[in-house]
Parts: structure tokens; sequence; C-alpha cells
């Protein structure tokens, strides 16, 4: 992870010296405002899927979520977070303005589809009760999920909206950027790393 | 690494380590969180869910009252931010409160689990303005 880090050098260039001329901000939006219609649409389906209360549905938007959520963090953590910090500047911050606003709305979304999804099917199918035999599992996964919940809404996402702000900026400062992508790209490794004793956790409890 | 360590230091008034003190506090509603959710449905002593809120609640008021005093603060940029999360995270908590009213939880642990939710959609978008604001240089500057 050492070579993980995003320091748009044009940027660095025009900050450096006397009177360094700001430059038109970069044109992208921190929330894609059209994808927030996308979201409102999957939490009415996970809404009416709760209030429903049937399997399919519940495992539907369960099995999706989690797959979606998981399969995320484990590519962005080992795979596209090395690889970034290999790309040339102009191709990270490119990178960066395109990828981070989408990960903005996608990651909370597919994160609470999965989890209200999945405590409904807990419910429904028995797991979350004390007498379940594979109760000692659940609770594994509850407190597996706590730790990501954790770092993610504590480091991960406040990094991911503070470097889009940063690099609003007609003047965005390199270190600032360098600093909150570190802390990105670690807590996106350590969310990846957790994600594989998820993985552990639902194949033990789907395979009875 | 080495060729970008030059701009690895960051200008900026020493702030009071509020998102250390949000992760904790974090921690501690999801450790409740856990507590009351592993014993359903049997019966839950809520003593040490309650304890753990209440501790949260209080690094809550602690990291709100410690910002508050620092001086220059971009208060503008936080509230922007702090705003806009706010609702995110409140449509999210309203989400979860949704299903633990759909499963007919109810007394002791409907409270504290709603008063969880509370801390959570408070403190949430507070880390988040306050990482954005943090860099946010003072115009006087």
């Amino acid at each position: 992870m050492s070579g993980v880090t995003v320091v748009p050098s044009e940027v660095a260039t025009h900050h450096e010296g006397a009177g360094p001329p700001a430059r038109p901000p970069l044109e992208f939006e921190i929330v894609p405002r059209k994808g927030l219609i996308v979201v409102a649409v999957v939490f009415v389906v996970l809404i009416v899927a709760i209030a429903a209360n049937k399997l399919w549905p519940l495992m539907f938007l369960h099995v999706t979520g989690g797959a979606a959520w998981t399969i995320i963090d484990l590519f962005l953590g080992f795979v596209l977070g090395p690889i970034l910090g290999r790309l040339s500047i102009p191709a990270r911050i490119e990178l960066v303005t395109k990828l981070m606003p989408k990960m903005l709305i996608i990651m909370p979304t597919v994160v609470t589809v999965a989890l209200a999804a999945g405590w409904q099917l807990g419910n429904k199918l028995g797991f979350v009760m004390s007498q379940s035999p594979n109760h000692g599992w659940v609770v594994a996964s509850f407190i597996v999920v706590g730790v990501m919940a954790i770092v993610a809404l504590g480091l991960l996402e406040p990094a991911n909206i503070a470097v889009l702000v940063e690099l609003k900026k007609p003047q965005p400062r390199p270190e600032v950027i360098e600093r909150l992508m570190k802390r990105f790209i670690y807590s996106a490794g350590i969310t990846g790393a957790m994600q594989v004793a998820t993985l552990v956790i639902m194949t033990r409890l789907a395979s009875g | 690494m080495s060729a970008v360590s030059a701009h690895a230091t960051v200008d900026e008034p020493r702030l009071p380590p509020v998102t250390e003190i949000g992760m904790a506090s974090l921690a501690l509603i999801v450790a409740g969180g856990i507590y009351l959710s592993s014993h359903i449905p049997e019966h839950v002593p809520l003593t040490p869910a309650i304890i753990l809120l209440a501790l949260s609640a209080l690094l809550l008021a602690g990291n709100l009252a410690a910002l508050s005093r620092v001086q220059g603060f971009a208060w503008v940029r936080f509230f922007q931010i702090a705003r806009w999360s706010l609702l995110a995270y409140a449509i999210t908590a309203g989400l979860i409160e949704f299903a633990f009213l759909e499963d007919h939880l109810s007394g002791g642990p409907l409270v504290v689990l709603t008063l969880s939710l509370v801390v959570y959609a408070v403190h949430v978008p507070m880390l988040i303005a306050f990482t954005v604001a943090r860099y946010e240089v003072p115009a006087a500057a």
C-alpha cells in the first residue's frame, strides 16, 4: 500500500511559489444528482420488501446488496487501490473525480440494502433467534459488520467527501489530498480484509 | 511515497480529536446494538446497553462542546456539509427504525435502539462535516 498516494502534481505546481494562479474548478458533481433517483427507487423496493416480509425479495436484496458490497470492497482495497498509486498524476485525478462521486452514493445504498434486508431475512429464517444453532455465526457477522461500519462511517466516507470537496476548489492543496486519499485507501483495505471474514460466515450460514 | 513526502505536512490549527472520539462513540452504540440483538427473543437486561448508550451520547456531547470552542473553524463549510449529511443519515436511520417496528420490537429495547440511531444520525454527519471543514483555509489566512 506504500505507493497509494494521489497527489495532483498539476495542483502542486500551481501551489508552489508566490501567487500561484487559480485554475478553474474541476467539472464534476460531488453527489451525482441523477444517481439519487436510482437510490430512491432502491430504497422504496427495500421498504416494500421488508413490509411484505416474503422470502424471495428479501433474499434477492440481501444477496445482491451483500455481494455488491463485498466485491466492491475487495476490488477497491486490493486491486484498484494499488493500481491508483501507480497511475500518472492526471490519470489519478481523472479516475478519482469520476469514481469517488459514484462510490459516495453506491456504497451507503448497497450497505443499507444488505443490512436491512439481511436483518429481516435473519428474523424470518430464525437465524437471529438465540435458540438457532447458527446463532453464534450470526453474532460473529454482527461483530464483523460493526467493525466495518465504524471504519467506513468514521474514516472512509468522510475522507471520500473531503477529497472531492478539496478537488473542487480553485487551488486544491496536494498535501490535503494525499492525506485524505491515504486514509481512504487504507480504510478500504481494512474493510476489504474484513470482507473475507464476511464471506466465511455467510457461506457457513448458507451451508446450514 | 518518498517522492511526495515533501507534501506530507498539512498546516492546520490544533484541533480536538473529533474523529477518534466519534469512532469511539460509534463503537459504543454498535456494541450496545450487538448486545441487544444477540439476545433476541429472550428477555434482555437493559443496563449494559443503557450504559453503552449513555457513554456514547456523552462522547457526542463532549465532541460537540470541544469543537464549538475551536476559534477560526470553518463553520460555514461545516454546516453546509452537515445539513445534507444529516438529511442522508436521517433517512438511513429511519429505514433501520422501520425494520425494528416491522419486527414488532417494543419497550425498553426499542427505546435504547432508537436513541442509538439518534446518536448515529448526528455523529456521522458531524464527522463528515468536520473532516471537510478542517481543511478549509480561513478567508483571512
